[in-house]
């Protein structure tokens, strides 16, 4: 049988949408595939090849022992409604053998879809009928639920399901009565298209046609808050180009959903409308005046904030929280400048440090929070401040997420893990620390942030003196996650290198380079077993090297030839790159074997014994400073 | 074409033909026509209630000194209240738009979501910004707590910025350009209004005296509800609109020393929180008067 269900609401959020879909998608439709759709004011299944009816089933139920007796046996067929005739014996029991019959997919459905409706989990959920009512996202106004040509019969929040649809709002009718084969069309002839990836492709086409620069996530949004979309061209007057090219496309993009045109910007906008045109041009003139009000608004905030300089907006900053708990941005500001001038910024940099929040004062970015950072480095250089200055305030805020850059001058990386820094140690400091899903102040951002400039930007910075305690745990846990998640090293491999030597997050990025290359190799992995054996050795001795290893008292053959293959690739690799070096110290391995085959550590007189876990102390020690082969997982370990 | 005052009194009309009794403005001064007791207070409780008026909505921070074309520091607004919603509250809505006319079917109109919290009257709903061709022309709000208390009935709240749809029916670029009644422009009626608003709320509210008399109402709100016996068998007479009203002076004086910048960080959180205990002690007694 055929399944459709048309849970019909007022206007739902579109980000929502997705994943409310992919919930419908498993509703439990009897082993039906349900094939789920929406648009903002519908959520749609579909699905065919529903049975009819569950199958009938045998159930058995066992009885009493048949040594208690037939009595027992009676008064257990009396309590399952049967005859004693009809139980069976069956081994040293009694048992019943009932046949439940199946039931009809229709009155499965009708007590099963109230639930699983509102059961769909939201961000936000609201009620209309009245207190204790039902909850949904938004209220639901219609139900279509058939099974065939059946309505499945139920009722939510005094809606009771049926077969009449709805069309679009101005353009369709108000009640459709449909079936599940003519859905789609009824939908389509009253100005609903239903098809999410219909709707995705004319916004995509239409819009390219006009000249749209096609913004996939703008896209996606217009997607799911429209029935029938249609693109028209709208133009704004050229005057305005001279306007920041970032603050035009704010207000096209993030506050009037249109897609912006060409690149450098042309004097035009495309906007979606959910409606199937614009004969009469109204609409497109209502968004032409719409936006010539925002770009009158966006040049009010550029000229009234020139009338006081980012310089002398520094003390306003007092006025402006960071955190309750954590003061204002004054503070945070005197924080960062400290910071930066610590992390040997120089100049330009403390002076972009000092003035990167004093946007959050001016009219523009109170109007367009987006643009934070960006204003304040297009005010910067409009004000003469020196470009790296205003490069630095531009990019501070970068990078905002894994996948965008970081800051493209070296003031601006260091502004930019000073900010993020304070604001690390300040929210660890107070107790506003992540945990689990939880991290209201993006603090996991913030470290990741840090971690991508520091590697990327080949820094010089350890940010092991950066931080400390629980900060620092935190911060490794970031720079782990970048080099297995993000840069796709083998988590053994980083932290073999984090075991090792600290550096640099670049020289550890070469370090696991270099590893990555030398671990094929047929040496490599037998001596990191060999290596761990060391480890074990020496930990075993509660061995700590505090004398000089004594050359004469090493032992002709397998002790002298590893000593002097120590001596020789110690010197091989002085001044040697990593993957060299490393080449050289797995090229160690037979004498490693060897020593191990035919040499006993613990000997005998305890001056040999002791030269000999100095030996192999010796050669961990000077071998570990790229990476710590102990803690490389070898193949034999994953069994 | 349609003057302001015409706008305003279709709007009226279209709203009283549909059973709404239509108030006039309340004499205290609000940020929103939802701070008026004729949707704070009435929305609470078990009794339906449909009622539309015009409130001057004054937010001092917004002034411009009448310069700015889009921007005011009071503004109009037409407040519905529909308690409980009825279920085709959206057309009626959309009637109520057609009916000033605008013909829906040569037009855009989105629902984009956008949900309403006041956090200094502990209240907040669940709605949408309604967009007429890029414009955003009303609020609409399910209310689902007001005062910290959870709402019986779900009202539905309407809000039309009037100065924005009358300007887009009248095809003029700045506020100050449309006509107000026929000769008379909005910039003749409320220009003067504007300046000197800006100039007292930036540049000469007394700091000093504000921060008294917002401590002065909070007192006498105070006092107020200390006296409240829910007990009493007259207890209909206690005065919680008035009590209320000091409510919404606190709330007034607060968004003149905001604008003025006369609030420290830690200051700002505080007296919100303030305000909002005022207003949600002041709607509990209010609950329990008409239980």
């Amino acid at each position: 049988m055929n399944f459709l269900l048309e849970i019909g609401t007022e206007e739902i959020p579109h980000w929502m949408i997705p994943a409310a879909l992919d919930q419908l998608s498993k509703l439990d439709l009897l082993g039906a595939v349900p094939l789920v759709d929406a648009t903002p004011r519908r959520l749609v299944v579909k699905a065919g090849n529903v049975p009819e009816r569950t199958p009938d089933q045998e159930q058995v139920i066992k009885g009493p022992p048949i040594s208690a007796g037939e009595k027992a046996a009676a008064g257990f067929a009396k309590k399952q409604g049967v005859e004693l005739s009809s139980m069976q014996k069956a081994g040293d029991y009694y048992e019943l053998r009932k046949t439940v019959a199946g039931r009809n997919a229709i009155d499965i459905f009708a007590e099963y879809l109230p639930g699983a409706i509102l059961g769909i989990q939201w961000p936000k959920t609201m009620y209309w009928t009245a207190k204790n009512g039902p909850r949904f996202i938004r209220p639901i106004r219609w139900i279509v639920a058939l099974l065939d040509d059946r309505v499945i019969p139920f009722e939510i929040a005094g809606v009771k399901s049926g077969n009449a649809t709805r069309g679009h709002r101005q353009l369709g009718a108000d009640s459709i009565p449909v079936t599940f084969e003519n859905f789609n069309e009824a939908l389509r002839k009253n100005f609903v298209l239903l098809s999410s990836a219909e709707r995705r492709r004319k916004i995509e086409s239409e819009a390219k046609k006009l000249g749209a620069k096609i913004d996939p996530e703008l896209l996606e949004t217009l997607t799911f808050i429209t029935e029938y979309p249609a693109a028209i061209r709208g133009d704004f007057d050229p005057k305005f180009l001279d306007l920041p090219a970032e603050v035009l496309t704010t207000v096209m993009r993030h506050h009037q959903k249109y897609f912006s045109v060409g690149d450098p910007l042309e004097p035009h906008f495309v906007a979606i409308m959910n409606t199937s045109g614009d004969p009469d041009g109204l609409v497109k003139l209502g968004n032409e005046r719409v936006l010539k009000a925002r770009f009158n608004d966006a040049r009010f905030f550029w000229d009234v904030d020139q009338q006081r300089t980012l310089e002398q907006r520094v003390e306003d900053l007092k006025k402006v929280t960071f955190h309750v708990k954590l003061g204002s941005y004054y503070e945070k500001t005197e924080r960062v400048v400290s910071l930066v001038r610590e992390l040997g910024g120089g100049a330009e940099a403390e002076r972009a440090a000092r003035l990167c929040k004093t946007d959050l004062t001016t009219e523009m970015v109170k109007e367009f929070t987006e643009l934070q950072g960006v204003v304040g480095g297009l005010y910067a250089r409009a004000q003469g401040e020196p470009e790296e200055v205003a490069k630095a305030i531009y990019d501070h805020y970068k990078p905002v997420s894994m996948e965008d850059s970081i800051p493209s001058t070296r003031e601006g990386q260091i502004v930019s893990i000073a900010d993020k820094l304070d604001t690390l140690r300040e929210c660890f400091k107070a107790g506003m620390i992540p945990s689990g899903s939880k991290d209201p102040f993006a603090l996991r951002r913030a470290a990741q942030g840090i971690v991508k400039i520091l590697a990327e930007g080949k820094l010089d910075h350890d940010f092991y003196p950066l931080v400390e305690g629980p900060v620092r745990d935190f911060m490794l846990e970031r720079v782990q996650y970048y080099f297995r998640e993000v840069r796709g090293f083998k988590y053994d491999e980083v932290n073999a290198v984090l075991a090792s030597s600290r550096g640099t997050l670049a020289d550890v990025e070469s370090r696991l380079r270099a590893l990555a290359d030398v671990r094929p190799t047929e040496n490599f992995e037998p001596l990191a077993a060999s290596f761990k054996r060391i480890r074990n050795i020496l930990k075993q001795a509660n061995f700590e090297a505090n004398g000089k290893l004594k050359e004469q008292l090493l032992e002709s053959g397998a002790e002298r030839d590893l000593f002097d293959a120590y001596q020789r690739v110690q010197k091989e690799i002085q001044g040697a790159g990593y993957k060299t070096a490393l080449e050289k110290i797995a090229s160690l391995r037979p004498q490693v074997d060897l020593f191990f085959d035919k040499v006993l550590v613990n000997a005998k007189e305890p001056e040999v014994r002791i030269n000999r876990l100095t030996l192999l102390s010796d050669l961990l020690t000077e071998f570990s400073t790229i990476a710590d082969f102990s803690e490389i997982v070898t193949a034999g370990e994953q069994k | 074409m349609d003057t302001f005052q015409d706008t305003v009194f279709k709007l009226k009309r279209y709203w009283a033909d549909r059973g709404a009794i239509i108030q006039e403005p309340y004499d205290v001064e609000v940020g929103a026509g939802t701070m008026c007791p004729e949707t704070f207070l009435r929305v609470l409780g078990p009794k339906p209630y449909k009622v539309a008026y015009v409130q001057p909505s004054r937010r001092p921070a917004d002034g411009r000194y009448g310069e700015n074309p889009n921007r005011l520091y009071k503004h109009q607004q037409l407040q519905v209240i529909l308690k409980p919603s009825p279920s085709d509250v959206i057309d009626l809505y959309l009637g109520s738009i057609e009916a000033i006319g605008i013909d829906l079917k040569k037009h855009d109109i989105k629902f984009e979501e956008d949900n309403w919290e006041a956090p200094t009257l502990g209240a907040w709903g669940i709605g949408w910004q309604v967009m007429l061709d890029g414009l955003e022309i009303s609020q609409f709000t399910y209310f689902q707590q007001c005062g910290g208390i959870d709402l019986d009935l779900v009202p539905a709240e309407l809000t039309y910025g009037l100065e924005r749809i009358s300007a887009f029916l009248q095809g003029v670029d700045s506020l100050y350009d449309m006509d107000w009644a026929p000769g008379v422009k909005y910039r003749d009626v409320r220009f003067a209004d504007e300046l000197q608003s800006s100039v007292y709320n930036f540049e000469m509210a007394d700091v000093d005296r504000l921060r008294r008399l917002f401590d002065e109402h909070e007192a006498e709100n105070r006092r107020l509800l200390s006296l409240f016996d829910p007990k009493s068998e007259c207890k209909t007479r206690f005065p919680a609109i008035p009590a209320y009203e000091q409510v919404l002076k606190c709330s007034h004086l607060f968004n003149l020393l905001d604008a003025r910048g006369a609030i420290s960080v830690t200051e700002r959180v505080g007296m919100i929180k303030r305000v909002r205990d005022l207003a949600v002690s002041t709607a509990a007694v209010w609950a329990e008067q008409n239980a």
